[in-house]
């Protein structure tokens, strides 16, 4: 019965987005503010019922009732409460129900912070977040619906992918999804402004602080992501150029972009065209990312149980969306205003060079991603493309946009000198090359490869740089003790940038240290015999059998030392799950600043059996906490940023001048 | 021009589009199998408990007549949604059907047959880690091959037979096969 409530109101929800998406917009094209305000209890009705829809699914899982074919498929009862719960949104039909709930909720967002908004663009973004919902209610209901029934249930479920059962996995998916679909609040502001024909400070200073929410989201999604495929995978990697990695990638880079144009123009009222695009394709790639995890174009680890028939539909739904408004700011770009010049040389000049290269990142990612497609369209054979086409592609991209990146915010607005910040900015390169020679020197030469002299001296470049750049605002040099104060008074916003520029180039010097000079070491190890690796002496004391609620793990306890000297004891375990059956690796870290000591048990010596030793894993991946700090740092940093009193004083800005004259 | 240069995005796209509807089409974990072509794997494996002393399946059992192995196990869902398609198509005996109980107990595997009804000529018991499967070349449950007369693989099916594409796709390629 209660599943059977949720389906129904899911339908009831369609209904109210049809309304949703048709009055309020006639309301702005003819000035009829009655219609105009139907968007706002319309999005709160929507989002009461997919939240009734959800929790009908919620419950469906937390009581194991197995007559629903979607919780049969992905739940058991032997499943620890935590990934019962995460069990609603493991699998297609639940992770698109999830979608449309954020959908909403974001949407209810807008009615209840918007109470500012000039009412038309409010009644117009509200009504374009209705027809995106449109077409994801319609996809539930018709291909991928959460609550069909199973006749006669199973006595137990098929349980949840035992890969999934883990507290980092758990919660990587909404957080994703909120991001993704987070960005669907630029893209209907966008839409709106171009109905609206207008695009002006006031448009931007709404739309930044929502596209920056959904950024941190989507960084933290992919960051905890990353982190989970490092310590479960057992490989000591942590990103692996893979189609579904990709999908969440394109979007951070084209929302990235996105933030730092609707700087440019809240604060200059320029680049307005290009933040549009901007706000369209951002959303765009998080739609495509949905089309290709779901419809089987492309093989991934992440590949939902696809299906043609929802390719095809999440395909139209991606004309619709994309094409349409494509289409649209083909037709009402050219005609808005321009707003104000600026010299090639100077900081909006700076951001828009570093625009273009995140977009053309972007869009390598996108070429690499769909060159499997591609080739086998043309009937050239099946290939795939791996981590070199990216590493030799993308990330040489990146480099001249971190030079500019530690120079852009010194630059002034308008006309910049850039003689002048490249004075100041003498010191910092000149250690930034000592740094990278040092690096040469201490890796041996050509011993290790020569990029990472190069990565080095860029972190370095735009650690300092970044710190210079927060020294010259808080003139600690030339007045050290007021800076302290000077540095309190600095708006948020400008703490966000230093913060989250600074966590890029700690994040540059793990990626380049890890990728550079990780040691590696496998064998088959007996219990009390050593291996060395990093100067550390690692030493297989015992293996346990260790019962789990719903597995049975493989406990390898081993100690570690430095120079004889006993330091730590690490226990990584390898677990066989019982329903489905399937082992999972999860490997024991201990971190410190200079990196990671990885250990992974394995089976038994395949030949000898147990008193023969076991497969055992060992590496040293160098500065990967510096790593996890710097995306965290970009978090913090946007959040900072977010908290900036601009955007709750600053918005009703347009409205007052408006009773003003 | 200045116009022409916001139409460059909607090309794109469209192009973008083209190639989606195209590749809806393809399959790319339709890898061509080393192993269609070839004959089926060498085994021998024992019958489910209470099936008869004789129902195991060997690799000499598929020689003779056109037929089906099925791979399935009683941990299987998507086995149970094609359950009923496989009972009615041995109700209606047109090509004779075996099953491999792959990383199953064979008690569970021969009480789900039981239960749900037993559609299977044949039925060999492959136990994990199913070391058979594996020389099938199976990726995962259920997978369903032809086997012509010679027992050679000639056609691999990934997923559940459902009536559609048994009459669509696989039913030709066995009247094809046993027109040879």
């Amino acid at each position: 019965m209660i599943a059977e409530t949720g389906h129904f109101a899911l339908v009831l929800a369609l209904a109210v987005a049809c309304i949703q998406a048709t009055v309020p917009l006639a309301g702005a094209r003819r000035g009829r503010a009655a219609w105009m305000a139907v968007a706002g209890p319309a999005s709160a009705l929507q989002f009461l019922l997919i939240g009734l829809a959800f929790a009908a699914l919620l419950h469906g899982y937390v009581t194991s009732d197995f007559s629903l074919v979607n919780v049969a498929s992905n739940s058991h009862t032997d499943k620890p409460m935590l990934y019962k719960v995460a069990g609603v949104w493991g699998n297609h039909e639940g992770s698109l129900l999830l979608w449309v709930t954020i959908l909403a909720l974001f949407g209810l967002g807008v009615t209840l912070f918007g109470r500012i908004l000039p009412p038309g663009l409010k009644a117009r973004a509200l009504a374009v977040q209705a027809m995106i919902s449109i077409g994801f209610l319609l996809f539930l209901l018709l291909t991928s619906n959460p609550f069909q029934r199973l006749d006669p249930p199973p006595f137990n479920g098929n349980g949840l992918n035992p890969m999934l059962q883990d507290p980092g996995l758990a919660f990587h998916p909404p957080m994703l999804y909120l991001g993704y679909v987070g960005f669907s609040m630029a893209f209907s502001f966008a839409i709106a402004a171009l109905l609206e024909g207008r695009v002006d400070a006031a448009w931007a200073r709404w739309v930044r602080p929502w596209t920056l929410a959904a950024w941190v989201l989507l960084t933290g999604g992919i960051l905890l992501g990353s982190w989970w495929a490092y310590y479960t995978l057992g490989w000591g990697g942590w990103w692996y150029w893979d189609p579904v990695e990709n999908a969440s990638l394109m979007p951070w880079l084209a929302g990235t972009a996105l933030l730092h144009s609707a700087i440019v123009v809240e604060k200059r009222d320029a680049l307005k065209s290009w933040t549009i695009l901007l706000a369209i394709i951002t959303f765009g790639l998080s739609l495509l990312g949905t089309f290709l995890v779901r419809s089987g174009v492309l093989t991934s680890v992440h590949a939902f149980a696809t299906d043609p028939a929802r390719g095809a539909f999440i395909l139209l739904l991606l004309v619709l969306a994309v094409g349409g408004s494509l289409t649209l700011y083909a037709v009402r770009a050219p005609t808005m205003k321009l707003g104000g010049l600026f010299a090639p040389i100077s900081r909006e000049g700076a951001l828009l060079f570093n625009n273009v290269l995140m977009s053309t990142g972007a869009a390598t990612v996108l070429l690499g991603t769909l060159y499997p497609l591609i080739a086998d369209a043309l009937g050239l054979g099946k290939i795939s493309v791996g981590p070199p086409f990216f590493n030799s592609v993308f990330l040489p991209l990146m480099v001249p946009m971190v030079v500019v990146m530690a120079l852009a915010p010194m630059m002034a607005w308008k006309r910049g000198d850039l003689g002048g910040v490249l004075g100041r900015m003498r010191l910092v390169g000149l250690i930034a090359v000592l740094v990278a020679a040092g690096t040469w020197q201490l890796q041996g030469g050509s011993a290790g490869p020569w990029w990472s002299a190069a990565g080095f001296g860029l972190a370095t470049w735009l650690g300092l740089g970044t710190l210079a750049d927060l020294a010259e605002r808080i003139r600690l040099f030339q007045a050290p003790v007021q800076a302290p104060f000077r540095a309190l008074a600095l708006p948020r916003s400008t703490w966000g940038m230093i913060l989250a520029h600074f966590g890029l180039a700690l994040f540059i010097v793990g990626l380049t240290a890890s990728g550079a000079w990780t040691t590696e070491s496998v064998q088959i190890q007996k219990i009390g015999e050593t291996v060395t690796i990093a100067g550390y002496q690692v030493t297989l004391k015992a293996v346990e059998a260790v019962p789990g609620p719903n597995y049975i793990a493989r406990r390898g306890h081993f100690t570690i030392s430095r120079n004889g000297v006993e330091m730590a004891e690490m226990s990584p375990e390898k677990r066989a799950y019982q329903t489905p059956p399937r082992p999972i690796t999860t490997a024991a870290i201990r971190s410190g600043v200079t990196g990671d000591l990885y250990v992974v048990i394995g089976d038994p010596d395949p030949k000898g059996g147990e008193a023969a030793g076991y497969i055992t894993r060992l590496y040293f991946n160098p500065c990967i906490p510096w790593l996890w700090a710097g995306g965290l740092l970009l978090m913090v940093g946007g959040l900072i940023s977010l908290a900036d009193r601009r955007y709750r004083v600053g918005v009703p800005a347009r409205a007052a001048r408006a009773t003003e004259t | 021009m200045r116009r022409a240069l916001y139409l460059l995005p909607v090309l794109v796209f469209v192009g973008l589009t083209g190639l989606f509807l195209k590749g809806l089409t393809l399959d790319p974990r339709e890898i061509p199998s080393v192993l269609i072509n070839r004959p089926v794997p060498e085994m021998a494996l024992p019958p489910l408990p209470g099936r008869g002393e004789d129902s195991g399946l060997a690799s000499a059992d598929l020689k003779g007549q056109v037929s089906v192995v099925n791979i399935y196990g009683s941990w299987c869902i998507a086995c149970l949604q094609e359950h009923p398609t496989l009972l009615a198509l041995k109700a209606r005996g047109e090509v004779p059907i075996h099953g491999i109980d792959w990383r199953d107990d064979p008690a569970q595997g021969a009480a789900w047959l039981a239960k749900h009804g037993d559609p299977y000529q044949r039925v060999g018991s492959d136990p994990a880690p199913g070391r058979t499967a594996i020389d099938f070349g199976v990726t995962g449950a259920p997978e369903s091959f032809i086997i012509d007369r010679e027992g050679v693989i000639r056609y691999k099916h990934v997923g559940p037979i459902t009536p559609e594409n048994w009459r669509k796709t696989l039913l030709p390629i066995i009247r094809e096969l046993e027109k040879r």
